[in-house]
Parts: C-alpha cells; sequence; structure tokens
C-alpha cells in the first residue's frame, strides 16, 4: 500500500478512535464517580451507611470487573442493538466500552476517596457541613488529583478496549489493524497503527500527569 | 455554658461491648475553661464528641447554652454546630484549598454571601496572627498555624463555646505555649467557654480553670484545679508536683504537706519542730503556678511512727494544712 492509499484510511481511523475513547470516557467518568461515591459513602463507617446499597453496587462492580471485556462485548450485542439500533460501528461500541470502563473507575475512585483523610470529613461534620456538601467540598474536592490519575488509567485503558470492539465491528484503528495488519499482512499499516495508538496514550497520560500535578497540594 | 448529665456510650463490636463513656456529669460555667486529663483510651475523645454529637450517645443530656442538642432535628442539628467551635489533633484542614480558603469553609456551608465571607476571613486570620500565610497551603505552614487555621475556622460561627480534642498534641512544647496562649486569650477577650482534652499535665496547669480526671469512662475526681491540687491524693496534684514515690524509712513518718501562696508567710516547719521539739527533715518540694494560685508542696520527714506522731499531725490539720502521710511499707 502507497501512503497515498493508507492516509485517509489512518485518518478515518485516528478519528473513530478518539470519538469512541471521548464519549465512552465521559459516560465513564460520570457513572464511575457516581458510583464510587455511593460505595464509599453507604459503607459501614462512612456518611450514610446502607449496607443493602453497599452490598449491591459493590455486587455489581465485581461482576463487571470479573467478565473478559471480548466476552462482555459480545454478551452486550443485543442490548446494544436495542438501545442504539444496531451492533455495528463507533457508536455502537461507545455501549460496551462504557459498560465495561465504569466498575474499573468506579473502584478507582473509591480507592482515592478513600485516602482522604478521615479528619477532614469530621471536621466538616463539626462545622455543620450537610453530607451533600461533605461529599462535594470536601472528598471529591480533597481527593481530585487521585481522581484525575485513576481517569488517565481508565482512558488508556478504553484506548485499549476501544482497539478490540473495533477488531470486531465497531471501527477505529483497531478495525484497520485487523483489516489491512492482520488479514492482509500489510506490516506498514501495522506498524503505524501501533505507533499512533503509542503517541495517543503517551499523550493521554502527559496531559492527566499534568493536570493531577496541578490539582495536588501536598 | 456546657452541661453535661449521667451521659453514657457504649461501643459494640464483634462481641465485645466498650463503656468508653459511663456516666459523666459535667458543668462547664460560661466563660471559662475546663480540662479533661486521662490516659488514652479513657473515653476523653467520644465524651467531647457527644458535645457536639458527632457521637450520639446512648443516654443523659447534653446542653450547650441552655440547649437541648439531642432533641434537635437533623437541620437544626446542624445550625447548633456552627455555633460550636471544635478544634482537632491532626487539625483537619482541607489540603486542597489556602489558608484563608480553609478559614472562608464554615463560612461557605453556612451560606454567607462572598463578600461579607472576604471581609470576615480577613478579620479571623488577623485574630490568630496569620494574615500574612492567607495564600498558603496548608502542606507549607508549621504544625502551630495549622492549628491557628483550625482555632480561626472553628471561630468562623461566632460560638460561645469552643471544644478542643487534643488541639497541642502533635506540636512541640514551645509551640505548644503559643497555641495555650492563644485559647486563653480568645477566653478572655471572647468570654469563650473552652472544654478541652489532654494527656498533658502542664495544659491544665496553664489554662484551666477547672478540671476533671478520667478513667475507663468516669471522673474519678472533678473541681477548680485550685481545690483538686489542695485535695490530699489527688491524682491532678500528685501529676503536678514532681515529687519521687515516698519511700519512707522504718521508723519515721513521710508528710506531703500542701499550701497554698507563698510558703514563706507559713513557717510551719520551724514553728512544728519549735512546738513539738522534733526535727523535721525536709525532702523535697515543689511549687506549681495553676488556676490562678501558686500552690506549693513539701514532703517533709518526722521521727517515729505514725502513731507515735499523734500530736504534731494534729498540729498540722489545726493550721489548716492539706496533708497526706506515707507509712512504710510492713516487709514481710
Ligand atoms: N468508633 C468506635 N468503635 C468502637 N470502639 C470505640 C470507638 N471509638 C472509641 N472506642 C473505644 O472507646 C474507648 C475510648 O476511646 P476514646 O477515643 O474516647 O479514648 P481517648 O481517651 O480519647 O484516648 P486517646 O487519648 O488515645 O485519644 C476505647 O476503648 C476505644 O477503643
Ligand atoms: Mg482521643
Amino acid at each position: 500500500m502507497t501512503w497515498d492509499e493508507m492516509e485517509p484510511l489512518l485518518r478515518q481511523g485516528t478519528l473513530e478512535t478518539l470519538q469512541m475513547t471521548f464519549w465512552s470516557a465521559l459516560f465513564t467518568a460520570v457513572g464511575g464517580l457516581l458510583l464510587g461515591v455511593v460505595l464509599v459513602v453507604t459503607d459501614r463507617d462512612g456518611l450514610l451507611p446502607l449496607a443493602p446499597v453497599n452490598a449491591v453496587v459493590g455486587l455489581i462492580v465485581n461482576i463487571g470487573r470479573a467478565v473478559p471485556f471480548i466476552i462482555l462485548l459480545m454478551a452486550l450485542i443485543p442490548v446494544t442493538t436495542a438501545v442504539v439500533g444496531t451492533s455495528i460501528g463507533t457508536t455502537a461500541a461507545i455501549m460496551p466500552l462504557t459498560i465495561a470502563a465504569i466498575p474499573f473507575y468506579a473502584r478507582l475512585v473509591e480507592t482515592s476517596l478513600r485516602e482522604v483523610e478521615p479528619g477532614t470529613v469530621a471536621a466538616a461534620l463539626a462545622l455543620g457541613a450537610s453530607r451533600v456538601q461533605i461529599i462535594g467540598k470536601v472528598l471529591l474536592r480533597e481527593a481530585r488529583a487521585g481522581l484525575i490519575a485513576g481517569l488517565t488509567v481508565t482512558v488508556i485503558a478504553l484506548i485499549g478496549y476501544s482497539a478490540m470492539a473495533g477488531a470486531i465491528g465497531g471501527g477505529g484503528l483497531g478495525d484497520l489493524a485487523k483489516r489491512y495488519g492482520y488479514q492482509r499482512f500489510e506490516t506498514g499499516m501495522m506498524l503505524i497503527i501501533v505507533v499512533l495508538l503509542v503517541v495517543l496514550v503517551a499523550l493521554v497520560q502527559m496531559l492527566g500527569d499534568w493536570a493531577a500535578r496541578r490539582l495536588g497540594h501536598r | 455554658m456546657i452541661q453535661i448529665e449521667k451521659l453514657r456510650k457504649v461501643y459494640k463490636t464483634r462481641g465485645r461491648t466498650v463503656a468508653a463513656v459511663d456516666g459523666v456529669d459535667l458543668a462547664v460555667a460560661a466563660g471559662t475553661v475546663h480540662g479533661v486529663l486521662g490516659r488514652s483510651g479513657a473515653g476523653k475523645s467520644t465524651l467531647l464528641r457527644c458535645v457536639n454529637l458527632l457521637e450520639r450517645p446512648d443516654s443523659g443530656r447534653v446542653l450547650v447554652d441552655g440547649r437541648d442538642l439531642l432533641a434537635l432535628p437533623r437541620g437544626e442539628l446542624r445550625c447548633a454546630r456552627q455555633r460550636i467551635g471544635m478544634i482537632h489533633q491532626h487539625f483537619g484542614l482541607l489540603s486542597s484549598r489556602t489558608v484563608a480558603g480553609n478559614v472562608a469553609f464554615p463560612l461557605e456551608v453556612m451560606g454567607v454571601s462572598r463578600a461579607e465571607r472576604a471581609a470576615r476571613v480577613a478579620e479571623l486570620l488577623d485574630l490568630v496572627g496569620l494574615t500574612d500565610h492567607a495564600g498558603a497551603y496548608p502542606a507549607r505552614i508549621s504544625g502551630g498555624q495549622k492549628q491557628r487555621v483550625g482555632i480561626a475556622r472553628a471561630l468562623a460561627g461566632r460560638p460561645h463555646v469552643l471544644l478542643s480534642d487534643e488541639a497541642t498534641s502533635a506540636l512541640d512544647p514551645e509551640t505548644t505555649a503559643s497555641i495555650l496562649e492563644l485559647l486563653r486569650d480568645l477566653n478572655r477577650r471572647l468570654g469563650l467557654t473552652i472544654l478541652l482534652i489532654t494527656h498533658e499535665m502542664d495544659v491544665v496547669r496553664r489554662i484551666c480553670d477547672s478540671a476533671s480526671v478520667m478513667r475507663a469512662g468516669r471522673f474519678t475526681e472533678s473541681g477548680p484545679v485550685r481545690d483538686l491540687l489542695l485535695r490530699p491524693g489527688s491524682e491532678l496534684a500528685r501529676g503536678l508536683f514532681p515529687l519521687p514515690d515516698p519511700d519512707p524509712r522504718p521508723g519515721t513518718t513521710v508528710v506531703d504537706v500542701t499550701f497554698e501562696g507563698d510558703g514563706a508567710d507559713r513557717p510551719f516547719v520551724s514553728a512544728l519542730a519549735r512546738a513539738h521539739d522534733i526535727d523535721v527533715n525536709i525532702l523535697g518540694g515543689s511549687v506549681a503556678e495553676a488556676g490562678g494560685t501558686r500552690i506549693g508542696r513539701l514532703r517533709v520527714e518526722l521521727p517515729g511512727d505514725p502513731a507515735a506522731n499523734a500530736g504534731p499531725l494534729a498540729y498540722l490539720r489545726d493550721a489548716g494544712l492539706a496533708f497526706e502521710t506515707h507509712t512504710p511499707e510492713v516487709r514481710a
């Protein structure tokens, strides 16, 4: 293949990978934060201890993390079809990507929130802060460097997952790698895709590190 | 003013029950400083956390400024807490906020407007002497400065009452002294009522008007510091007067005499020696400035066992002196 033949394919593939990663990261950030907060707050010595809720959310998160992504991808085809209308393409891949990444990020959120000094929560309670104020102004705010670092790890995992989703019909760089690199032995194409993915991951890591450093004051 | 009545708090953990606070009564008069002294695990923190209901007691009553906190619904309890300041051993500052941001936090919680907040923060930082550090993050200031931020933050809601949980335990002696001085100053200037817990005798000596000694959830002694120091056998007095364990020789009686004011205007040693024609041997002594007065304790040795000393002991009693006798242990 010549560069002129590869270029539009690569451009399109990169764009699709970015799209899948961006949207699934966005939904994952929201969902993961929500579940992570619920896990911490409803814990036995949390702000609002609710054992049944904690047990159910914990179970869902564990199941989500236990199922290998490639199996989740196939198992979710009927659900994706029902929600998105098709199980093929970039938009369809966002659904399984998000469902796989939320439990992953939720655990990272939980870990970060647990690292917040318990004394700060006690002090805020003594100052008359409400639970909502404590979640927003103490827990999430104090943990924000860790939350960003966790999101960085998650986004990088999503880039990897998106290649897998691409390979079974989601488009993006994974799809290109399968069709040209794997099935047609286009070594040049394969190499460029690998380089692109490495660069993409490195950029995300740098951005994440920079943001986490800016927000940490320890 | 703080009133605590028959307070009990029991923790149940995996079959083990601990009565952390086991029937405590306490009244701290408005504008005074009360110290609760006790070893680790005595229940001091639990007691303090029951005052602003961070911990809900199992029984008993808690009244702050005459209001029964246990009767308040959740929302009103939060308002009441805003008017009870609290400072902590490990400060509890938000690491993601500057010094000024930390002091502004309770004002945000209370819904104070941005402009008012800025003015009040400046005022509070001035009160604790931290104006120059308003923009610093907690990681960049010293322990003493952190506790000053804690104090400024605790005073944001203009409380009448301040609770202090080992506020100086993480600080070196010099910094401790300056924080205690600040608390004393706030107590005098703002009429702040302070309930503090500590395991350091020195804290009680320096700033408390009254004190209690806590052990296994109960008060073993409680009252004005002066009265406790004059009381023979008081644990607080033993801690404040550094005399070694008495080790009387056989055939002698060792007496610890406690006196108030300057010992000089009570020359009881020579008077006693003259009146009973005995040799009074001085073994040691110590003077403490506490509870607003000077109180001294002198250890003397009298010849003869206690039975032979009925006369001299009666003399001390008649002179109005508080004393405690130590007799040699009978060795088998
Ligand atoms: N949340 C809790 N759950 C179970 N037991 C507790 C809890 N908090 C305190 N206790 C127990 O209650 C007792 C009193 O604890 P507390 O923290 O009040 O002691 P303290 O006098 O403040 O000690 P220290 O000087 O070490 O701070 C201890 O035996 C402790 O183990
Ligand atoms: Mg304690």
